[in-house]
């Protein structure tokens, strides 16, 4: 139960993109059209999904304070807290690899459409993001960090298919002209979450 | 004449060139830091920092590193000049440390940083990709601290934590615009920067 109030949260209330801005140089630019924006949410939350187990384990076994103590008596007291960050850039940047290799060998027009955003998923807030905030909650098992990342993921998804959306329509409107492009795609993005912000509060 | 080209990576990113209106990187963090000043000013110089040396030391290896784990290699070079920011913050200003959270370890990840070292220091010298890293970090800082500045105003009537309107504004009805606080105003008033950005320069429109 507690779990499913972690994953319903984590799409709608604690959503990646309204509530944190994370990941939003990928949204801004890849939302022109909405069978892109999709393809590259599922990787996103793919990673996620994978990614957070596995950083979840590095974090309790081995970054936290007292996390060596299964080495041995004598690294009970070893405190590698401060690598926390490259080792989860690195851990994040080698799955973005492999990511690629298979979407290259199973899906070659998928591959082909998100072309340079495919590896700067490495470099996406969003993935970090949660990585980070997982560690600042401290989850009790890897199961959970699981839940939160497949919530995070899908949240994203979520908002960059509707932004993607919009803007499809939004090339038929009379928008002034300094506005076109980012301006206006900052100005809806800025409502939706105001939109989103209507979850607040909703207890489960 | 030649000065004026040997600086101009540093005066081209403030406007024409801004990293966050015109090259639309490094949204994430501008948006999330920017409801009270100070922090927004302590991520400004943090990030120019990292760029800066990044851009060095990625400028100095870029004949050395090939091609194919590029990427890698320059996010194992910032990941730990973020860690050595991190590192410091945490000594001297663990308040400002403990209110940016995760936004430091989101320096990373910032597509400032990577987009300047793809950009830039991949195909330049040492002190060009210097000044350039400066010049990027401050005009990132620009918008944030245009951004922060009336968030805070209106927000919470404060700057930089000192009372700027005084109490009888807020005796005669005055009341401060919860909504400036809250994540979706930063949007809408960085899309008010770039509307006032794109009329002076007609360049940029679309």
């Amino acid at each position: 139960m507690e779990n499913l109030n972690l994953f319903i949260r984590s799409i709608f209330i604690d959503n990646m993109i309204f509530a944190y801005f994370l990941g939003m140089c990928s949204f801004l630019a890849v939302s022109k059209n909405v069978k892109t924006a999709f393809g590259l949410g599922v990787a996103v939350t793919f990673v996620l999904i994978v990614a957070l187990p596995i950083t979840w384990c590095i974090n309790e076994y081995i970054l936290q304070p007292g996390a060596l103590s299964w080495l041995g008596e004598e690294y009970a007291s070893a405190d590698l807290s401060f690598l926390g960050l490259i080792m989860f850039i690195a851990v994040i940047a080698a799955l973005v690899q492999m990511l690629e290799m298979v979407i290259e060998k199973y899906s070659p027009s998928l591959y082909n459409s998100l072309g340079i955003f495919l590896p700067l998923i490495a470099v996406n807030c969003a993935i970090l993001g949660a990585v980070l905030f997982m560690q600042q909650r401290e989850f009790s098992n890897a199961w959970t960090a699981t839940v939160y990342g497949a919530g995070s993921g899908i949240g994203w998804l979520l908002a960059i298919t509707c932004l993607a959306a919009i803007r499809e329509r939004l090339s038929y409107s009379q928008v002034p002209k300094p506005l076109r492009g980012i301006g206006i795609t900052f100005i809806i993005t800025g409502l939706m979450g105001i939109a989103f912000m209507s979850f607040l509060g909703i207890k489960l | 004449m030649s000065l004026k080209k040997t600086f101009l990576p540093l005066i081209n990113p403030l406007s024409k060139d801004n990293p966050v209106i015109v090259q639309v990187l490094g949204i994430c963090s501008a948006l999330a830091v920017t409801a009270k000043m100070e922090p927004a000013i302590v991520m400004t110089i943090s990030v120019t920092a990292v760029l800066a040396f990044a851009n060095v030391i990625i400028s100095l290896l870029r004949k050395t590193i090939p091609n194919s784990i590029r990427i890698i290699v320059q996010l194992l070079v910032v990941a730990a000049l973020v860690v050595i920011v991190d590192q410091v913050l945490k000594a001297y200003n663990y308040e400002v440390s403990k209110a940016l959270s995760v936004f430091i370890g989101l320096i990373i990840t910032n597509c400032i940083i990577m987009g300047r070292l793809e950009a830039f220091a991949l195909n330049n010298r040492p002190w060009p990709s210097f000044l350039d890293g400066i010049g990027n970090g401050l005009g990132y800082g620009i918008i944030l601290i245009i951004v922060s500045f009336f968030r805070e105003l209106f927000g919470s009537g404060t700057l930089m934590g000192y009372q700027i309107f005084p109490q009888w504004w807020y005796d005669a009805g005055y009341m401060n615009n919860g909504m400036m606080i809250l994540p979706p105003m930063a949007l809408i008033v960085v899309a008010c920067i770039i509307w006032v950005h794109r009329i002076k320069n007609k360049d940029l429109q679309e």
